[in-house]
């Protein structure tokens, strides 16, 4: 009982941390990470030191973990298991980047900015859900059927950034 | 370095302590994508905790205000309409393509994952091109 309490707090908690490193990094404006994008423009650097922070700190839990058998609070890790290169994720990725472009925006400031209730971080966030919820449900005539899958992969999708 | 280097390298740093926590304590990625994909989905056993996590990031933005005494500095450049344009994209993107900035991004360069490595040059490329072709046009 105790650890599902502390998986709850530590749910919250690692969410405010990284919402709050968010808004220090300055990666919660739209234009700074454009001007990251914008390589023959005006180019501003943040984004490679958000990076290289998050991915150095990142790195070392990622090694810590390979020493453990399980994570503290569950009884095993919930990692990725595919490993090949396939059609959907580099198409995804193109997909994203082509929004990110025009945007500024990724998944993790959207949702953050919210707390700043402008109006175009609720517009950006309310048609990202749909295109979350559309191709989590897509086709609709095999919903009951990708229903079922989705619970088998549950493990991998979870895992899934 | 000006400052606000040093604060993108201190935000960054803490993004990355905030999944390393997430990993080993609850094992999982701290994939922002991924996580609302789930807190979506009624009755997964992780609903509560991913929907949690999201309020969490929410609540970022709220506790700067409370140190610094001010909001984050924003600037949309897009029109409300390219906004949920992208925002379509953004979504159904990073769902089709398993992971976001933050899971494919930070926590799969962290692993060293082949796939997240191609996911991040992809988007980083399709980004860089977009802005450019959008200077040119706009």
């Amino acid at each position: 009982m105790i650890d599902v309490f502390a998986r709850i707090f530590v749910a919250l908690l690692a969410g405010a941390i990284f919402g709050f490193g968010l808004s220090l990094s300055g990666m919660l404006d739209p234009a700074r990470v454009r001007g990251f994008l914008d390589i023959a423009g005006h180019f501003d650097p943040s984004l490679a030191f958000v990076l290289a922070g998050a991915v150095a700190v990142s790195s070392a839990g990622c090694l810590i973990s390979r020493r453990l058998r399980h994570p503290l609070l569950d009884s095993m890790f919930h990692l990725p298991v595919k490993q090949g290169i396939d059609l959907p994720l580099v198409a995804g990725a193109a997909i994203f980047g082509v929004g990110w472009g025009m945007s500024g925006l990724c998944p993790g400031p959207a949702i953050a900015s919210l707390a700043l209730g402008l109006v175009p971080s609720y517009v950006f966030a309310a048609t990202m859900l749909f295109g979350i919820l559309v191709h989590d449900n897509w086709p609709p005539s095999n919903w009951a059927q990708r229903r079922r899958l989705a619970a088998k992969r549950t493990l991998d999708a979870d895992a899934n950034a | 370095m000006p400052l606000t280097y040093l604060h993108s390298l201190i935000g960054g740093a803490l993004i990355g302590l905030a999944s390393a926590l997430f990993l080993l304590l609850d094992g999982r990625i701290a994939g922002v994508c991924g996580i609302i994909g789930g807190s979506l989905r009624p009755a997964g056993e992780n609903q509560l905790r991913n929907l949690l996590f999201l309020f969490g990031l929410f609540l970022g933005p709220v506790i700067y205000r409370l140190g610094f005494g001010g909001w984050p500095v924003v600037h949309f450049e897009a029109s409300l309409g390219i906004l949920a344009f992208a925002g379509l994209l953004v979504g159904f993107g990073t769902r089709l393509g398993s992971g976001c900035t933050s899971g494919h991004g930070v926590c799969g360069l962290a692993r060293l994952s082949r796939r997240s490595i191609v996911a991040v040059a992809t988007f980083l490329a399709f980004g860089m091109v977009t802005v450019a072709v959008m200077n040119r046009v706009g």
